[in-house]
C-alpha cells in the first residue's frame, strides 16, 4: 500500500556509495518541482546518506524505511 | 516571594506552519555551498576518495572544484596518450608511471600491480564504481577539474594530452582564491 503517490522510481539495488546518491541527483534533475521519487537501495550507508542528502539539497525526504537489507526512500523535489 | 510569569520571553514572531504537514526542509541557503579538493596524488587509493567526494558533493548540489596538480595530473591524461613530454626525462617519467584513469597504482601494497588487481576484483565483487565511472559521473554533474599549469609544464603535458572537459589551466593563486571562498577544502 502506498500512501504517497510516486511519480518516478529508481532502482539503485546493488550499487555502492556514492552511486545511489549520484543517480538520485541525476534523476531529480529531470523532474519537476513537487514530483516524488522512490529510490530502492541495498547500500546500508544510504539510510544516513539519503537523510543527509535531503538536508543538504533541501529536497524533503518523505519516507525512509527498510525491509531486511533493502532500503526504500521517497523524496520530493523542492 | 511570588514568581511572576514572564510574558516577554514568549516568542513575538510565530513561525509559519509547515505546509500540508510535510517534513520541513533545512533552511534554504541563499548562496550555493562550495567545496574544493586539491588532487595531488595519482594513486588509486587517493583518486578514489577524491572522485567519490566530488561526485557526492556535486550530487548534493554543492559546487565542486578540483585543483589537479603534480602526480594528480596523470590520471587525467587521455586514454590513447601513452608517452608524454618532450625531453627524455619527461618521457621516462610517463614510462615509469603510466598515465590514464585505468592505470592507477596503490600508495601501499602495490606489489608490482598485484595490489591494484586485487582491489579491482574486490571492487567488482561489491559493485563499487570504478574511478573511470566516478570521473564520468563527476563530469556529468558539472565538477570542475582545473589542471595546474606549472605541473603541466614540468611533466611536459599539453592541454590536448588531458581529457576533454577540463577547465583552463591555472596556478596557485587560483587555488588559494577558490579554497578561501569554499565552505570546505581538502588536500588529497
Amino acid at each position: 500500500m502506498e500512501l504517497i503517490a510516486i511519480d518516478k522510481r529508481l532502482d539503485a539495488r546493488g550499487l555502492a556509495c556514492p552511486m545511489p546518491i549520484v543517480k538520485t541527483a541525476q534523476m531529480m534533475k529531470t523532474m519537476a518541482s513537487g514530483e516524488t521519487l522512490e529510490v530502492i537501495s541495498t547500500d546500508a550507508g544510504s539510510i544516513k546518506d539519503f537523510a543527509a542528502w535531503s538536508r543538504t539539497t533541501g529536497n524533503p525526504l518523505l519516507e525512509s524505511s527498510s525491509d531486511a537489507a533493502v532500503y526504500r526512500f521517497v523524496l520530493r523535489k523542492a | 516571594m511570588t514568581l511572576v510569569a514572564e510574558p516577554t520571553l514568549a516568542p513575538t514572531i510565530t513561525p509559519p506552519p509547515a505546509p500540508d504537514g510535510a517534513p520541513q526542509p533545512a533552511s534554504v541557503e541563499p548562496k550555493t555551498k562550495q567545496m574544493v579538493i586539491v588532487n595531488w596524488s595519482g594513486e588509486l587509493d587517493r583518486i578514489w576518495p577524491t572522485l567519490i567526494l566530488s561526485s557526492a558533493a556535486a550530487a548534493s548540489g554543492v559546487q565542486c572544484k578540483v585543483f589537479v596538480t603534480f602526480w594528480g595530473l596523470l590520471p587525467f591524461v587521455k586514454d590513447g596518450v601513452r608517452i608524454t613530454g618532450d625531453g627524455w626525462m619527461q618521457k621516462m617519467l610517463s614510462v615509469m608511471q603510466r598515465p590514464g584513469i585505468d592505470h592507477l597504482k596503490l600508495s601501499k601494497m602495490n606489489f608490482m600491480g598485484m595490489g591494484p588487481w586485487m582491489m579491482g576484483t574486490l571492487r567488482k565483487q561489491y559493485q563499487i564504481a570504478s574511478p573511470r565511472e566516478l570521473l564520468e559521473a563527476c563530469q556529468a554533474l558539472g565538477v570542475e577539474f582545473i589542471p595546474c599549469q606549472m605541473s603541466m609544464d614540468m611533466f611536459g603535458l599539453k592541454r590536448e594530452d588531458l581529457i576533454d572537459g577540463m577547465a583552463d589551466p591555472a596556478g596557485a593563486a587560483t587555488a588559494i582564491e577558490i579554497m578561501t571562498e569554499a565552505n570546505a577544502s581538502l588536500f588529497i
